[in-house]
């Protein structure tokens, strides 16, 4: 762990995500469906320092570990992420995310005519990846483009 | 193997599947009259959401030559659409009846959904505006029939690249064959979108974005013309100033190869001029016939049922 990762105290059992996109920390949770509720100690670094991202951010979450689907959805808008699982204060394994090759279920197309979209048919939205640095999608459907910064709209909180 | 196969994109084919069909629509030329009719029995329903002449008469006429019959619609007026079924039970119905699909649909990724709910092979009529596999195939054959090859050839395509399905899916097609260059001749906003000139840069094909169709014209094997719809320029002067730069006459093929062939997807308005219909170059009535033979051999093919 650096420095800055110590301006929060460490967790005992939980997960750290690292090497988020500067921004990004609160879409993160969202994803995760945490809203503060759930009683879950939580803390959040927005904009630390990072030679490889300029600018990253870090989220601790006390006594919850994700699972893959989970870890898939993360890896939509922090595609460079690591995941800590930490039992009692140590890192018990580092995964890094990988985006699937295959998308289904977690976007929507960005194409309104695309038949993805269309409320009353029968079909999944499904993606294949196109690149990976920077996160470049197409839609199985219609063929349509869809970029890191469209992806992170859809998980974006309304202002 | 192409028996129960769907035809959704032409990027689904391989080279040798395609000269397979060329081969199969090269009998189907030839004989005027079945003796044995291959597909007698067998059932095609045209679902048509979209209006189309040539594409559903052509598959329909296609039918008959080989015995069989079909059912279908042309519009979504009078089906139970009108009444709001989605499109995912429709195809089942016609699953049900018969025993190959066309589809055409303005929303993309219609037909893919289409050839997931049905059992039986889906064609894509059109849907969208980047696939119309089976236009394609004409033009490949086209182009094959009337030149003996595909490879080693100049071909130019001018007109609306970005939203005509009949340009974009040649684009595509051509990426399975190896012309000398394909040369793409349209205004600012009509050229190609960003996912064709994306996948066609990642093949070998050789390409070049041109600005004037007469410092090329004399080097051309194949012009393909396409409409340039005056709804997509939002300003119609803007629209009345271009056209006349993509608009093929005499007087541009005063510099032509002899043996160049002018094709075009139809319908056409005023892109080709009325005199150019009465020269050799002039193709394009010959690719809407040869429509026929490539639509037979593919559902002979579809149906397990070649020559």
């Amino acid at each position: 762990m650096n420095s800055e990762e110590l301006t929060v105290k460490k967790i005992r059992d939980g997960t750290v995500i690292d090497h988020i996109p500067g921004g990004q920390a609160l879409n993160v949770l969202r994803i995760l469906g945490i809203t503060g509720e759930e009683g879950h100690t939580v803390a959040i670094m927005i904009n630390a320092q990072s030679r490889k991202l300029g600018k990253k951010d870090i989220v601790k979450i006390e006594g919850r570990e994700l699972v893959s689907g989970e870890v898939d959805r993360i890896a939509l808008i922090a595609p460079e992420a690591t995941i800590n699982l930490v039992k009692n204060y140590r890192v018990a394994r580092k995964t890094k995310v990988k985006l699937p090759d295959e998308i289904k279920g977690l976007l929507k197309c960005t194409n309104p005519n695309c038949i993805s979209n269309k409320p009353r048919e029968p079909v999944t939205p499904s993606f294949r990846v196109v690149s990976r640095t920077p996160t470049l999608l197409v839609c199985e459907y219609c063929g349509t483009y869809i970029t890191y910064d469209e992806v992170a709209a859809q998980y974006t909180l309304p202002g | 193997m192409l028996k129960g196969r769907d035809v959704i994109s032409i990027l689904d084919f391989t080279r040798s599947e395609l000269e397979k069909i060329f081969r199969e629509a090269l009998k189907m030329e030839r004989v005027q009259k079945l003796e044995r009719p291959l597909l007698k029995d067998r059932l095609l329903a045209t679902a048509f959401f979209e209006p189309s002449t040539r594409t559903r008469l052509s598959f329909e006429t296609a039918m008959h030559r080989l015995g069989g019959s079909v059912i279908g619609f042309s519009e979504s007026e009078g089906t139970s659409l009108a009444k709001g079924e989605n499109l995912a039970d429709t195809v089942r119905m016609l699953d049900a009846y018969a025993d190959v699909v066309v589809i055409r649909h303005r929303i993309e990724g219609a037909a893919k959904l289409a050839a997931e709910v049905a059992d039986v092979p889906v064609i894509n009529g059109g849907d969208g505006s980047k696939h119309h596999p089976t236009q394609a195939m004409v033009d490949l054959y086209t182009i094959w029939r009337e030149l003996g090859r595909i490879d080693g050839l100049h071909i130019a395509l001018t007109g609306d690249l970005r939203y005509g399905r009949a340009a974009s899916s040649l684009m595509y097609a051509l990426t399975k064959f190896r012309p000398k260059k394909v040369s793409l001749i349209s205004p600012a906003s009509l050229k190609p979108r960003k996912e064709i000139m994306d996948f066609i840069s990642g093949t070998k094909l050789k390409f070049s974005d041109e600005e004037d169709l007469k410092e090329i014209i004399g080097d051309l094997d194949v012009l393909y013309v396409t409409r340039i719809q005056k709804e997509r320029f939002p300003d119609p002067a803007e629209y009345e100033k271009v056209k006349g730069s993509y608009r093929v006459d005499p007087e541009l093929l005063s510099d032509a190869k002899k043996s160049l062939i002018i094709m075009h997807p139809l319908p056409k308005v005023d892109e080709i001029d009325l005199q150019v219909d009465e020269t050799p170059f002039a193709r394009y009535f010959q690719q809407a016939a040869y429509a026929v033979p490539v639509r037979m051999a593919l559902l002979a093919l579809l149906l397990g049922k070649a020559m």
